[in-house]
């Protein structure tokens, strides 16, 4: 973690320049939905990634393909926070149907860049107000109504470079990269972005403390969002088998995946596809079609959200208790079906550590940042079939869609792991084999793959009605044994996942515990506590289910435990007081669930309430 | 297991395995189920064409009827998995090996009330296998409920009446672009084990609605799922032949018209000798008249519906390696570092 390189760094910054506010603000632009307004955001957002500055992009849409207000944010922060920020900085108010009450929500002192005609410079009187005819300018370079809605955008990120300090190069060249070979587009996008510029030097004087200068924190990095991290995730993790349903937010992971599989994933010398893309007629049939594979011997995933998780627990207890395995993505959402189904949620959590009936209980994965989603979406296919069970990969509408900086993915270190499988051969020489019996003492039995030639191979695949050697069975002490060596496998499957990572401070009296995309605004939120409170932590970040010792431990050791999600109920927090046992009066719950994504701020100033009312 | 060399050749097929080495576990379901007679016409069938039971995935859902695939083949490879969902578990195992012959088995309740959709979907996509609902007209394991395939005005022992139209799971078969579409009746183990031959055969789904009585609450007399009814209302099609691609083929000349010759892709002939009906299988607009003409009609015909051997499957529509995916090798699974380098250079 960089959170120490990025505290001492923003020392050194902060003695500087004591007016200015370079490198450390958020731009929020206010357009309508389907107005084309994401080359344009994505345009911005890499012209300032390109000047070494760290970024990240949100995107807070509705659930809509044209007409509703969207807002999509960019965070340029030197200390390499990539969090919602709290506070909107700059905001660009190109809706004219919530431009009054975008400037309304604004902090004092901030800047509204806006379309001339919306008249907002009246609405306040402590903000910043650059109006700027973007309709008439957009109207020089094209006639087109439709065209000229799409290039104004373009015009106020040239505008946002001239008032910002953003390179005009680095724009240009952002705007090449994105309309790759659409020479005619790169061309008109760079005439609309250099007349926004023209137009705030030549017209507008600058009144605002706000403006990047060139660093070097972002040279070799990458930004990408966490369904193309997993989708690559699964694809390096040697997935033949892909069947799904479409679901907001978890679509363009298989949709991401199907161009990379049809990319790299055809067989050179044939032409063929070493794999099959199914898109079900439901979730029900997702799962049921990637257990079928599973069962059959290949890597077989599905990925979906909330309501698609609800159709899936009766294949996912099957899978539990017949143990099969498959990789499942949820990429969590709010809730329900006609919830919000384009805001983000840490909401599935009990629902998929327990998801399905009788006593199960699942092996859950939490990445939180890129280079996890890529590589815990690897090890779920390996830890599936080791495991011999659905492993799910629980991330989440901001992870997945939006936009965040990494590091290039590292090669997988490994070469997959099959798990326990016999070959016709080891039958032979074994002289058979029980489906269910746990010979290595680890619970984990042995299979065998439909197909395999050997008169002693095959077996009968059934619920939990079985005795060892997977003949029909209800006898009592037959299911207990099945269950309790299930349970047993759950103990194995603590050596096997993602374990936690911890930072010890000395001398911290509260241990902070989070998970998933919450971790984005802990290092920034731990920052706030000490540089402003002086509250020393230590932080906790759960990394998978079930659960290891070291939580125990952590909780052991501190005073305080907050639990930070994003749910209503601390569905996680609950399960950390289950596994601490007498120390669950030590946990406290900071849940955060609006919708958007969390920001360190608000994590901030619910700890520190807490911590007051106890010296109260 | 008979790897041994055959002292009598002749009661083991090409493989040199004999019957019994076709059968499964003893049934636990009610003497006299026709269930059970499938069953026997299955093991037949598959002991028959010289199918590798190794090679055999059994494929079932819930019901009496989804117990069934305990009582053939034990040594091949069987999946009982949820009610209604069999055609996904089936779809994936496919999937993941294209070499195994799938066979799946539901009921009517399974097939066409909680499995409908997967049913119709299944039919859609193509998939290799052989579907075969046990069509009794009741759920038997939860004793005695109407099913979507009960007749209009039937009656259950308790006196309830069925005041809702019958499915018909063949014209919707047909319909949704099934390629191997028959009706049969498990009191007619000659015409059920050709169509099972038919069936191992095809390419792509191959579905058979078999007329299977449960003994225990639908086989009243005035039921139209009943032995007695079946048995005195069966009106073949035709008369069936099959002549599996590894025996020879007699050719001998036929009154014009008056067989239909399928020639299937394995290279095996579905031989069909017409009845005064004159009816052509291979006609699918013939097959959707005479099916809804029939219902109206209350005639019970069995026979191949309908047949066309050259349709494309699943695997073929989706252009997979003949290896089976589920044996790729990790260099054939994971590409290289290369790969990996080009695609992040793209995000940089």
């Amino acid at each position: 973690m960089d959170t120490t390189i990025s505290e001492q760094k923003k020392d050194e910054v902060d003695q500087q320049q004591p007016r200015a506010v370079v490198n450390d603000f958020s731009i929020q632009v206010a357009t309508v939905n389907g107005s084309g307004s994401q080359s344009s955001n994505n345009v911005l957002m890499r012209s300032i990634f390109q000047m070494g500055i760290p970024v990240s992009g949100k995107n807070l849409f509705p659930s809509n393909i044209a007409g509703l207000p969207t807002w999509f944010t960019i965070r340029a922060s030197k200390y390499g926070y990539v969090g919602r920020k709290k506070e909107i900085d700059i905001l660009v108010a190109m809706n004219p149907e919530t431009a009054r009450e975008d400037v309304e929500s604004l902090e004092p002192g901030r800047v509204v860049v806006y379309e001339q005609k919306l008249n907002l410079s009246a609405l306040r009187n402590d903000l910043v107000f650059y109006p700027i005819p973007f309709a008439e300018l957009s109207g020089q370079i094209v006639q087109d109504i439709r065209l000229r809605k799409l290039i104004a955008n373009m015009i106020y990120v040239g505008s946002l470079a001239a008032l910002l300090d953003i390179d005009m190069a680095q724009v240009e060249s952002a705007i090449s990269k994105w309309f790759k070979n659409k020479q005619k587009a790169v061309d008109l996008n760079i005439r609309a972005a250099r007349l926004g510029e023209e137009y705030v030097r030549e017209n507008v004087t600058k009144r605002d403390p706000f403006r990047v200068e060139p660093m070097n924190q972002t040279v070799g990095k990458i930004i990408i969002d966490g369904n193309s991290a997993c989708a690559l995730g699964s694809m390096f993790g040697g997935v033949s088998v892909v069947t799904w349903y479409p679901i907001t937010p978890s679509s363009s992971l298989c949709e991401t995946l199907i161009e990379y599989m049809k990319r790299y994933r055809t067989d050179p010398e044939t032409g063929k596809a070493t794999y099959a893309i199914v898109q079900a007629e439901d979730e029900l049939a997702a799962l049921g079609m990637a257990l079928g594979a599973g069962w059959a011997g290949a890597r077989s995933m599905t990925a979906t959200s909330g309501p698609g998780i609800s159709l899936m627990a009766e294949f996912s207890g099957l899978a539990y208790f017949a143990e099969i395995p498959a990789v499942i993505f949820d990429v969590q959402r709010v809730g329900p079906s006609t919830g919000l189904p384009t805001r983000t949620s840490q909401g599935d959590i009990t629902s998929l550590f327990y998801l399905s009936h009788g006593d199960t209980k699942h092996v859950v994965l939490f990445p939180a940042n890129m280079a996890e989603c890529f590589h815990f979406s690897i090890k779920a296919f390996d830890l599936a079939e080791r495991l011999q069970q659905p492993i799910f990969v629980a991330t989440d509408l901001d992870l997945g869609m939006n936009n965040w900086m990494a590091d290039p993915f590292d090669y997988p270190d490994k070469p997959l792991d099959r798990g326990k499988v016999l070959s016709a051969e080891a039958i032979e020489k074994l002289g058979g084999f029980a489906r269910y019996k746990d010979v290595d003492g680890d619970a984990i039995p042995y299979r065998t793959l439909p197909g395999t030639e050997h008169p002693l191979a095959a077996y009968f695949t059934r619920g939990s009605g079985h005795n060892e050697a997977a003949k029909y069975s209800e006898r009592p002490e037959d299911y207990e044994r099945t269950v309790n060596r299930l349970l047993k496998k759950h103990e194995t499957a603590k050596t096997y996942v993602p374990q936690p990572m911890i930072y010890h401070v000395d001398g911290a009296e509260i241990g902070i515990i989070a998970y998933g995309s919450t971790d984005a605004a802990m290092a920034e939120c731990r920052h706030q506590l000490f540089s402003e409170y002086g509250i020393e932590s230590a932080y906790f970040r759960i990394r998978a289910l079930p659960l290891t010792h070291h939580l125990r431990e952590f909780v052991e050791t501190h005073k305080r435990i907050y639990v930070v999600e994003q749910n209503r109920d601390g569905q996680m927090a609950d399960l950390v007081k289950l596994e601490v046992g007498a120390d669950a009066g030590k946990i406290r719950k900071v849940l955060h669930y609006k919708g958007i994504p969390i920001d360190a701020r608000f994590v901030t100033d619910a700890i520190v309430e807490m911590e007051r009312s106890d010296r109260r | 297991m008979s790897s041994t060399v055959p002292a009598k050749p002749k009661n083991l097929n090409r493989l040199g395995l004999a019957m019994a080495d076709y059968k499964g576990a003893p049934s636990t379901l009610c003497s006299g189920c026709g269930h059970d007679a499938v069953t026997s016409q299955i093991i037949k069938a598959f002991y028959e064409m010289g199918v590798h039971p190794s090679r055999v995935a059994k494929m079932s859902g819930i019901g009496c009827s989804s117990k069934s695939p305990a009582y053939f083949l034990s040594t091949a490879y069987g999946f009982n998995g949820v009610h209604g969902r069999m055609p996904a578990t089936a779809t994936g195992a496919v999937l993941a090996n294209r070499e195994l012959v799938c066979i799946g088995v539901s009921g009517d309740g399974d097939t066409a009330a909680i499995g409908l959709g997967q049913f119709c979907h299944l039919l859609r996509r193509n998939i290799p296998m052989i579907y075969i609902v046990e069509n009794n007209g009741v759920y038997g394991l939860t004793k005695g409920q109407f099913s979507p395939t009960a007749d209009l005005g039937s009656q259950q022992k308790s006196g309830i009446v069925n005041d809702l139209p019958a499915m018909d799971l063949c014209s919707l078969a047909i319909e949704l672009g099934c390629n191997y579409v028959a009706r049969s009746f498990a009191g007619d183990p000659k015409q059920l084990v050709a169509l099972l031959k038919g069936a191992i055969s095809h390419k792509g789904t191959a579905f058979l609605d078999v007329i299977s009585p449960c003994v225990t609450f639908n086989n009243q007399d005035a039921s139209r799922k009943s032995y007695k009814w079946a048995r005195e209302h069966e009106e073949w099609l035709h008369q069936i032949d099959f002549i599996p691609h590894f025996e020879p083929i007699e050719t001998v000349d036929y009154a014009d018209g008056q067989v239909v010759d399928v020639e299937m892709r394995d290279g095996s002939h579905i031989r069909l000798h017409k009845t005064e009906r004159g009816f052509d299988p291979t006609n699918k607009e013939a097959a959707l008249r005479l099916l809804h003409e029939a219902r109206e009609r209350g005639e019970f015909l069995t026979g191949l519906l309908y047949v066309n051997p050259n349709s494309r499957d699943f695997m073929e529509l989706l252009d997979l390696v003949d290896e089976p995916l589920a044996s790729l090798p990790e260099e054939k699974l994971r590409p290289k570092p290369e790969v990996l380098e080009e695609i992040m250079r793209e995000f940089m």
